[in-house]
């Protein structure tokens, strides 16, 4: 479509550390005029780092960054946006003021430039709003208060602030994570102008049907490295591939069959326009549902554990229907969960390892509603040494601990007592390997008298700790395996949507 | 049963770092934690050379009776903020608490025991509204409770067309009010036990110790500070969240209502203007409380010793004859370096 203009930005041997994380790690990476580059990856995999790095929110540790040529070090979001890159956010309303009109928005660098006028004149801002929206085409209520705009018109204004500095490289972020298909369309005939006028364009998505449309050249991130890079035609399977797992592991273990169901979802149709599935869960056995961003496995468990309600279908646990329309119906029902992102929705960070184990059991551990410490102790010290958890005392704040620790915290919480069903969800995330090999065991040890259910994204993770796989795509459960013979190719396959369109479960 | 003891041993490198890291600040730590007792207690020392007649056990009493009413309504706001949540209208729940109990009273012509339990329920009550109106009506805490203050300033003054309650005050229909404070009510302010130790102290040191075995000990208050926390992580852990913040403003309504009984009594009128300062003073001894032995939160502990130092501080002052414009200065001013002890200090330690 577009020639493959000369490269803009020239990057190498980027480095970055926090703390003992390497998150961006020999980064080799050229942007070219005219070209829209899918920068891809699964959570974590270090591409917002990298983006950080680029538009001077971080520093780089070590390596060199050109643009056109002149080598670049910003200390600043403002020295990239001086240097000709623009970004908009994942979370637009970083983005836009929500107080003011469309017309203030688009001029706001206008109306915040330190040499401006004191007094604004309300038709200056809406000549240079005007102005703005001409560049673009685009034709947006300029009146309105944003707040009165839907996601896509914010979205649209967003870009058009960025634009409206006639940006050399425009990096969007997840641009079409909260759009509807339409406008969603709108965005990417934008973008394609964009293209065609020359400007780099960096695209980062977990939506494959975005990249099928847009991306000239997708790079794949996978722990801090760029592993794979693919040009058109893209090959969607090798891209997952790269994305989710590069290897599997051999012989880890075998698969138990599990003993007898537990969990029974018939019918189960997370919105009114996914399809419906079945799937059983089965004592003993580890399952993991695995599947990309964006594929409803999150939806799926919310729904079990009572934080979000399913268009249609039935779960029964124990042959009984499962009634959870909030944690603690799911907890008192044998539903436990693990949620993603330990930070924000598991760990209070003021509260000890001790506090944070016991958090949902503190009845257990109570005589008259007092907490009799020596119970509460006694249960946490186990989990400690199970879980070979590396603190110096169970009384240290939860946040001395390093991630993969923190992680066994919250693992060792929901193992304190038994349960019908537990869910982890994303349990590797920001846990080194070590960690997480402590986490696998002890799950596997403790699998018997329960079914779990993980979710994991990454297939390498998966394998290591799964007894059967199952894949969710589009708000949907479309296959499962067993991880004895697991054939990598049709795994991904499934994943991508890229095979065949079986449905089973 | 001995404790499980914790092993330092299974991480050496970490026990080493944390010990290093503790020496290293040992001074700063020894600061946090005792610096305000510290204070205190140099307070005391300083009025007592002085003025002798501070350290009097009878006035040790009176300066306990005097902040007395203040820690109660402390004590209640201390759990609102240890839900992460505040509550305004503690001063104007605690006033409400003294007109009603006039009311009930003066012009009811009942006695003691109806006068406190319609405070009490009255206190618990509007606690409840402050926690539907958070809760429910999703207003942000400052705000909801800032619109039930002016509400009850209003409403307290509504039965009496905004005059006070006293003994024999004519009616709106010309008749003179038959009722009066019954003995055994103004006993809860003024009675002295042993002669010496004022009945108000007495029942704001059981509901402290009360308060304290509720939240340091019982899981009900394990979960309120874990609220208070992270209440997203709190709520997928499991705990009713929303009926956990009704009842933190309950109690903080039932407190302020135990509070204003206690100041009707000792006043013995419904006196529309008792009360005004009670909120900023409250708060201001729950506030100094986060800097009680480095607690850097809310807590019952810190928020008694909190209410006491303001209280001493007054007392002194005033037996110095220092004038009353100089007092609100001094409170602000300790107010500022106990807040500076709890945040600006702790966080330049934590990095």
């Amino acid at each position: 479509m577009t020639e493959p203009g000369r490269e803009v930005i020239r990057i190498r041997g980027l480095n970055k550390r926090f703390g003992s994380t390497h998150a961006v790690i020999d980064v080799d990476l050229d942007i070219r005029r005219g070209e829209v580059l899918a920068l891809m990856g699964a959570n974590g995999a270090g591409k917002s780092t990298l983006i950080k790095i680029l538009c001077g929110v971080h520093p780089a540790d070590s390596g060199t960054m050109e643009i056109d040529g002149e080598p670049v070090a910003f200390r600043s979001p403002l020295e990239a946006c001086a240097a000709g890159i623009h970004t908009v956010h994942q979370i637009i309303n970083d983005g836009v003021v929500q107080q003011l009109t469309v017309a203030e928005n688009l001029a706001l660098d206008e109306i915040c430039r330190p040499e401006g006028p004191v007094l604004l004149s309300r038709s200056v801002i809406t000549a240079r709003a005007r102005e703005i929206q001409a560049i673009l085409g685009l034709d947006l209520p300029l009146g309105k208060a944003m707040s009165e705009l839907g996601q896509a018109e914010r979205q649209l204004v967003a870009i058009a602030r960025a634009l409206s500095h006639d940006p050399k490289v425009l990096i969007l972020d997840e641009p079409t994570s909260s759009l509807s298909e339409a406008e969603a369309a709108r965005l990417f005939t934008l973008i394609e102008d964009l293209r065609a006028r020359g400007v780099a364009i960096i695209y980062i998505s977990h939506r494959m049907s975005d990249i099928r449309r847009l991306a000239d050249r997708a790079v794949v991130m996978r722990d801090g490295r760029t592993r794979a890079e693919f040009t058109r035609p893209l090959d969607f399977d090798g891209i997952v591939h790269a994305m989710v797992g590069h290897r599997l592991r051999e012989g880890a273990h075998s698969a138990v069959a599990g003993g007898r169901t537990v969990v029974e979802i018939r019918d189960f149709a997370l919105t009114p326009t996914s399809a419906p599935f079945d799937l059983d869960l089965r004592e003993g056995e580890v399952v993991v549902l695995t599947g990309l961003i964006g594929a409803g496995k999150t939806e799926f468990a919310d729904c079990l554990f009572g934080t979000a309600t399913p268009h249609a279908g039935s779960v029964t646990i124990d042959g009984k229907p499962l009634r959870a329309s909030s944690p603690q119906e799911a907890i008192a029902g044998g539903v436990f969960m693990a949620h993603e992102d330990r930070g924000n929705s598991s760990l209070v960070a003021e509260f000890s390892v001790l506090h944070n184990m016991t958090l949902p059991f503190l009845r257990q551990f109570s005589k008259l509603s007092l907490v009799v410490p020596d119970q509460e102790r006694r249960a946490a010290v186990g989990q400690v040494s199970d879980l070979a958890i590396k603190c110096p005392s169970i009384d240290v704040p939860i946040g001395s601990l390093s991630g993969g620790n923190q992680q066994k915290v919250v693992l060792g919480r929901w193992l304190i007592q038994p349960c019908r069903l537990l869910i982890l969800d994303e349990p590797f995330q920001g846990v080194d390997i070590g960690a997480r090999q402590d986490i696998g065991r002890r799950l596997r040890e403790t699998a018997a008298g329960r079914a779990t259910l993980v979710i994991c994204a990454d297939l390498e993770e998966a394998t290591e700790i799964a007894d059967r796989i199952v894949v969710m795509r589009d708000f949907s459960v479309v296959g499962g395996h067993s991880v004895d013979g697991l054939s990598l190719d049709a795994l991904v396959a499934e994943i991508s949507g890229a095979g065949t369109h079986a449905t089973f479960a | 049963m001995s404790t499980p003891s914790p092993n330092p041993a299974s991480n050496p490198a970490a026990a080493a770092q944390a010990g290093a890291t503790k020496s290293a600040f040992s001074f700063k730590d020894f600061v946090i934690k005792f610096g305000l007792l510290i204070i205190l207690a140099v307070m005391i020392i300083v009025f007592w050379r002085l003025e002798p007649a501070f350290a009097n056990a009878r006035n040790m009493f009176s300066i306990l009776q005097a902040v007395s009413v203040t820690a109660l309504l402390a004590l209640g706001v201390t759990v609102t903020l240890a839900i992460a949540g505040f509550d305004l209208s503690i001063g104007s729940t605690a006033a409400m608490s003294l007109m009603a109990s006039s009311y009930v009273m003066v012009i009811l012509n009942q006695g003691t025991f109806l006068a406190v339990v319609v405070c009490l329920l009255l206190g618990a009550f509007i606690g409840f509204l402050n926690g539907v109106l958070i809760v429910k009506g999703r207003i942000p805490d400052l705000l909801a409770t800032l619109g039930m203050m002016f509400l009850l300033l209003g409403l307290q003054l509504i039965p009496t067309g905004g005059r006070s309650i006293a003994k024999g005050m004519t009616l709106s229909d010309g008749s003179a009010a038959t009722g009066t404070f019954t003995d055994a009510f103004l006993a809860l302010g003024r009675y002295r036990l042993f002669d010496l130790i004022p009945l108000p102290v007495i029942i704001m040191l059981v509901a402290a110790i009360i308060l304290w075995v509720f939240m340091e000990r019982s899981r009900y208050g394990r979960v309120l500070y874990a609220i208070g926390g992270n209440e997203k992580a709190t709520r997928l852990a499991g705990a009713p969240v929303e009926r956990y913040k009704i009842v933190a403003y309950m109690i903080s309504g039932l407190f302020a209502s135990i509070g204003g009984i206690l100041l009707a009594a000792r006043v013995g009128r419904g006196d529309v203007t008792s009360g005004s300062s009670l909120l900023l003073d409250s708060v201001a001894a729950a506030l100094i409380g986060y800097a009680v032995l480095g607690a850097k939160k809310p807590n019952v502990f810190g928020t008694a010793i909190g209410a006491l130092f303001v209280g001493t501080l007054l007392n002194g002052l005033t037996m110095l004859n220092a004038p009353y414009y100089a007092q609100d200065f001094v409170k602000g001013l300790v107010l500022v370096f106990a807040l500076l002890f709890t945040f600006g200090f702790a966080s330049s330690q934590r990095r």
